[in-house]
């Protein structure tokens, strides 16, 4: 009866969906998008999953071999060095974006004169390609023609080549990220500011409110789901960082997607490893967006 | 922090002018300093690329270093390519993203939020997971140093950015539109090819841009599945330059500079647009 009756009503929505033309239309409209999302990205996740428990090369499949890979890539002391380098530079890279960001937001979240010129200079950075920005700040870290190795050696900052030093290399790394990413940190949570009511702020200040009291108690809070947005995506981009690293480095600060770059790509032996270090990244980024939006209370709506 | 929280200009004092400027001007510096630094590197002769301390105007600017990158195939192939593979990716991707995001925006179907979820949760997939499965697929039906290659996969990776931007710029619309086309006897389809899209051109046009950008910074993918000079892109071929031109820094530096300037030139034209259209989804979240 029951079975009979919940039959009826499946086919019914089937009939609803399929049946009128305007929803028919709308189906075949996604469907391009869809096939080309499923089959050149979640498809081949699966796919490295396969891969990662067998041994396989890049060309011929292999039999299955369990944890093995992956027990030998936490064994690997350039995995160990990829995720640690990775991990620092996330944490590092995105807190500083946030804190100076915040601060430019807030000092421009006014109308002045030269609004214009700002925006086209704050945008520069960003829209630079990130191996173009790595080639350019290389060639400044340079021991021979390089302007901040000259200066930092100078005043006394440092005495060995910055290019040949991985720490030096890494710390590198942080302030090239610095220097692309602050700008569009700070364009996000402007668009976050901007959204707040100034009448919000006269209120408070009628009740007494400070400035201290004023940004913590209001400034913050309506501005949370910018700032969560804008931390999620700048620490998922940091986490899976390539380009930099790869370029910046010249191959020789690894990443835990350099690790996996060379792993697939470059050497034959590792092929099996880096194939459990795609998956870890993989594996690692969701959670990671997981705790945004189920820890944190980010709101994904992606309705109006 | 408090000139931000005051709002009016009305009450700020001199000084507080003064210093906001130049907090303007420091930052404007910071952000536009290395690529000042590295044009000037890219018109000064050797000796005065290689001279202690470094000067600080150039001496005797030349352009030796732009002909000699201009005149090398290899720069003009990856120029050629970047903007093959940038320009191919761009027409793809508004033209399926645009069909996608509109019946998204204002369409009713049951799976809707499904399908947005679905392309969205691809802008936080690292795209390094999935270089060794792509490359076998893409060899198997021999991609592999093709153009499609970078295209295909851009085009997968950039249609988050291009159906989100395209969804919120669609919602914009007055929501009668379609009704009014069909009262007229318009299809779906014919609605949003004759009625949408003309509409929206301004928001599709921004999309344009930003997706154009993506494409032409891509660079893991293109490293992956381009193997020679033929097909690869700039981003890939600069990076190498280091390694053909050792010590030639001046034409590392004039080869980074050719690169940035359509982008730098972009912002500069559309910085009002691209804004809007990045903080798009920012604003509603």
């Amino acid at each position: 009866m029951t079975s009979t009756s919940s039959r009826e009503k499946k086919r019914g929505w089937i009939r609803e969906e399929f049946g009128s033309p305007e929803r028919r239309a709308a189906y075949y409209m996604v469907l391009p998008a869809l096939v080309i999302v499923v089959a050149i990205a979640f498809y081949p996740v699966l796919y490295g999953v396969v891969l990662s428990v067998t041994d396989s090369t890049i060309i011929a499949f292999g039999s299955f071999t369990g944890a093995e890979n992956y027990i030998e890539m936490f064994q690997n002391p350039d995995f160990l060095e990829g995720l640690s380098n990775t991990l620092i530079y996330t944490v590092v890279s995105v807190a500083l974006e946030f804190v100076i960001g915040l601060g430019i937001a807030l000092a421009i979240n006014q109308a002045f004169r030269g609004r214009g010129l700002v925006r086209a200079a704050v945008l520069v950075p960003w829209a630079f390609p990130t191996v173009i920005s790595a080639a350019m700040w290389r060639l400044m870290f340079q021991d021979q023609v390089g302007i901040i190795q000259y200066v930092a050696s100078t005043i006394g900052l440092i005495n060995e080549p910055i290019l040949s030093d991985r720490t030096l290399l890494l710390i590198g790394a942080i302030v090239v990220d610095v220097w692309k990413t602050t700008p569009f940190m700070a364009l996000l949570l402007l668009a976050g500011l901007q959204t707040i009511p100034t009448d919000v702020y006269e209120a408070a200040r009628v009740d007494g409110a400070n400035v201290m009291q004023r940004f913590f108690r209001i400034t913050l809070p309506l501005l949370k789901g910018a700032i969560l947005v804008a931390l999620l995506f700048r620490t998922l981009d940091a986490y899976r960082a390539y380009d930099l690293f790869w370029v910046l480095g010249n191959r020789e600060l690894d990443s835990l997607s350099t690790f996996v770059y060379e792993g697939v790509r470059i050497s034959q032996l590792t092929f099996g490893q880096g194939n459990a270090a795609a998956v870890f990244i993989f594996v690692t980024a969701f959670l990671l967006a997981l705790f945004f939006i189920k820890v944190l209370g980010m709101r994904t709506s992606v309705e109006e | 922090m408090a000139s931000s929280t005051t709002g009016s200009a009305g009450g700020r004092s001199v000084l507080n002018e003064v210093l906001f400027y130049v907090f303007l001007v420091i930052f404007v510096l910071v952000s536009v300093a290395p690529l000042i630094w590295v044009f000037k590197m890219s018109i000064i002769v050797k000796s005065e690329l290689f001279a202690t301390p470094p000067t600080i105007l150039p001496h005797n600017p030349t352009g030796s270093a732009y002909a000699q990158i201009f005149g090398d195939p290899r720069f003009q192939h990856a120029l050629i390519n970047s903007a093959v593979i940038s320009g191919v990716t761009t027409v793809v991707c508004l033209f399926f993203g645009s069909i996608a995001a509109y019946a998204i925006a204002r369409l009713k179907f049951r799976f809707r939020t499904s399908v947005m979820t679905l392309i969205l949760a691809l802008s936080f997939f690292p795209q390094v997971a999935i270089i060794a499965p792509l490359f076998i697929q893409f060899s198997k039906v021999g991609l592999i140093n093709t153009y499609w290659a970078a295209i295909i996969s851009d085009t997968a990776f950039a249609l988050p950015l291009t159906v989100w931007l395209l969804v919120a710029f669609f919602r914009e619309l007055p929501a009668d539109l379609e009704e009014a086309a069909r009262v007229d006897g318009a299809t779906t389809i014919q609605a949003f090819r004759k009625v949408i899209v003309p509409l929206a051109a301004p928001g599709v046009f921004t999309t344009a841009i930003l997706t154009f950008i993506f494409a032409w910074n891509e660079f893991l993918f293109a490293n992956t599945f381009l193997f020679d000079e033929s097909t690869q892109p700039v981003t890939v071929v600069i990076p190498n330059f280091a390694t053909i031109y050792t010590v030639d820094y001046g034409a590392q530096a004039a080869a980074a500079v050719v690169v940035t300037v359509p982008l730098v030139i972009m912002v500069l034209i559309f910085q009002r647009r691209i804004v809007s259209g990045l903080t798009a989804g920012a604003v509603k979240g």
